[in-house]
């Protein structure tokens, strides 16, 4: 059997501490850490294919095809347990990234990255238009069950919880991932296609399953937006929202699972402190703290981590 | 009658507009050969290599390994069939560590595809990588990534990774180039010492004339897309034909064969 080892152990005892913190974290701050975790989620797709090589400028289409699945799931089909919709979004967007996969996996590099683009603009522009959507405006999503149960007004700690419970989980599968042949292998075709060729695997066929793994990973995360903001609009796949989670995958750096979702946590932080303070140049604040990020640590925040680990060990 | 060749070529045809790079090519290869593709730059020996791995597709023609037609077949599909290669340049991936390097090659070849959930790193094949490290007396480079061993030892790496799934014929495209004059016999005597323990056939690239007379009991010379030789190092070697066209052009010009 699989044994869960330190990190593992690590990363589940921090999602039970989180999600048991809903007892006594004020709402503002619960609810800026759903935020956070779900976009973390997000962001773990951006990494999963930073890892193999790839960078997609485009991530928010899979980011809203969560959300509007989770929406349109409670407003026009009337399923409403959330863990049937988180299903349904990352079912909904795996289904399209085996179809874009098949062109996309031909394109490296910034061709890869235009195009992804390209896509989540035309998703954008879909949903802009549609006015059983709501056009740009979008449309609310209705509260979700779980179970049967009905949180009622415990509705934002519920989404909360659960997402704790959802990225706890996916860091486990991801970090096992990340550790696996397979996770291994994509990073070898990100340093070398034609020896994984030669070597006996088919580059083009792992990068489509990674490809679709970000995919339902990213909607998992979209999904878990929806429910806790309680609307989706086509900004969701605008590409400033795209820019947005390679900005917090750089600011993590890919060197570890938990990266991102400490990334998400501090960008959200910031951005609502920056907001607060300098209400018209939150994205100048912003741009510095990359700007830091990548001349002073260009592994992201995590290489604090290692290094400190370096050191006491040394 | 003879065995069925291991791999053999039939009538290769291969042109890249105006030019023809390969030209009637017909070669067959027995099991436990070692034979030695010698001709000057851009005499066909590459194209020759890449057509028989599946990276080129022949213009015409056929390549039959072990009786079986290759023909159109990705060059992965003809790894898992037994036919392995080695690079001019080390192909690895330079950001992983040398044993890494060898985890990664191994697990591939070991379970078809890679699993997604089971960890690279296990004892036994940390053993086994370490076993084939050592084969090759550069298992004191396990933990360096590859970026920073020598270029020696990064061929042996690249060739080893070839040899990790037990291929029944090893392709080695030019394994001494780049590496210092000093250092290119140890290397093909631990090259050709783990190649016969393994009892691989091998059909290597090379340059250097002493080198191939050394090793090869058999040598193929190439000369504008076409074979104009194929026998005994000594018989082709002392061909006036080969003399003045591959041996002068080789850029080497060392025609002095070991005795």
């Amino acid at each position: 059997m699989m044994r869960v080892d330190r990190t593992e152990a690590w990363l589940l005892g921090a999602g039970l501490a989180l999600a048991l913190g809903a007892l006594v974290l004020p709402s503002w701050l619960t609810f800026l850490l759903t935020i956070a975790f779900a976009k973390g989620l997000v962001v773990q797709g951006v990494v999963i294919q930073m890892r193999a090589g790839l960078v997609s400028f485009g991530q928010g289409l899979y980011y809203c095809i969560g959300g509007y699945t989770v929406g349109v799931g409670g407003q026009m089909v009337g399923v409403h347990d959330a863990f049937a919709l988180l299903l349904l979004s990352m079912a909904a967007a795996a289904a399209v990234a085996m179809v874009l996969g098949l062109l996309l996996t031909r394109y490296r590099e910034i061709f890869f990255a235009m195009l992804t683009l390209a896509f989540s603009m035309i998703l954008y522009g879909i949903l802009s238009k549609s006015q059983s959507l709501g056009s740009t405006d979008g449309f609310n999503v209705r509260a979700v069950t779980a179970l049967g149960w009905a949180p009622g007004a415990g509705g934002k700690m519920f989404v909360y919880v659960l997402t704790c419970g959802c990225a706890a989980v996916a860091a486990v599968l991801l970090h096992r991932l990340s550790k696996s042949s397979v996770g291994h292998v994509c990073e070898a075709i990100r340093e070398n296609e034609v020896r994984v060729e030669y070597l006996g695997v088919s580059p083009r066929w792992m990068l489509y399953a990674t490809y679709v793994l970000a995919a339902a990973t990213s909607a998992l995360g979209g999904g878990l937006i929806g429910m806790a903001t309680g609307h989706v609009d086509p900004e969701m796949a605008y590409w400033t929202t795209s820019g947005e989670f390679i900005f917090i995958a750089l600011l993590g750096g890919i060197s570890h699972v938990a990266a991102p979702f400490l990334a998400a946590t501090l960008f959200s932080t910031v951005r609502t402190y920056a907001i607060q303070f300098v209400p018209h140049s939150w994205q100048m604040i912003l741009g510095f703290v990359l700007l830091g990020i990548i001349i002073f640590l260009p592994k992201g925040l995590w290489s604090l981590f290692r290094r400190t680990k370096a050191e006491a060990r040394a | 009658m003879t065995a069925t060749p291991i791999l053999e070529a039939r009538n290769l045809y291969r042109s890249f507009g105006a030019v023809t790079a390969a030209k009637d090519i017909n070669i067959r290869i027995q099991s436990g050969e070692v034979v030695g593709v010698i001709g000057s730059n851009g005499a066909g020996k590459t194209t020759f290599i890449n057509m028989v791995t599946g990276f080129l597709p022949p213009t015409a023609g056929e390549i039959l390994f072990n009786g079986r037609s290759i023909l159109g077949q990705a060059p992965r599909k003809i790894t898992r069939m037994g036919m392995a290669r080695s690079f001019q340049v080390a192909q690895l991936f330079p950001e992983l560590t040398v044993l890494d390097n060898m985890l990664v090659a191994l697990s591939i070849a070991e379970s078809g595809y890679p699993s997604f959930l089971r960890p690279l790193r296990n004892a036994a094949r940390i053993e086994r990588a370490e076993t084939a490290l050592a084969e090759f007396g550069v298992a004191a480079f396990r933990d360096h990534p590859v970026t920073s061993v020598p270029q020696g030892t990064r061929k042996l790496v690249d060739i080893a990774m070839a040899l990790i799934g037990n291929p029944s014929m090893l392709l080695l495209d030019e394994p001494t180039s780049g590496v210092a004059v000093e250092e290119k016999f140890p290397l093909m005597d631990s090259v050709m010492q783990v190649v016969r323990r393994h009892g691989v056939t091998v059909l290597f690239v090379e340059h250097d004339m002493e080198i191939v007379s050394r090793y090869v009991s058999r040598i193929l010379a190439f000369y504008a897309g076409e074979v104009i030789a194929d026998g005994p190092p000594a018989q082709v070697l002392d061909d006036p034909k080969v003399q003045e066209l591959v041996v002068g052009h080789g850029g080497h010009g060392r025609t002095r064969r070991a005795s």
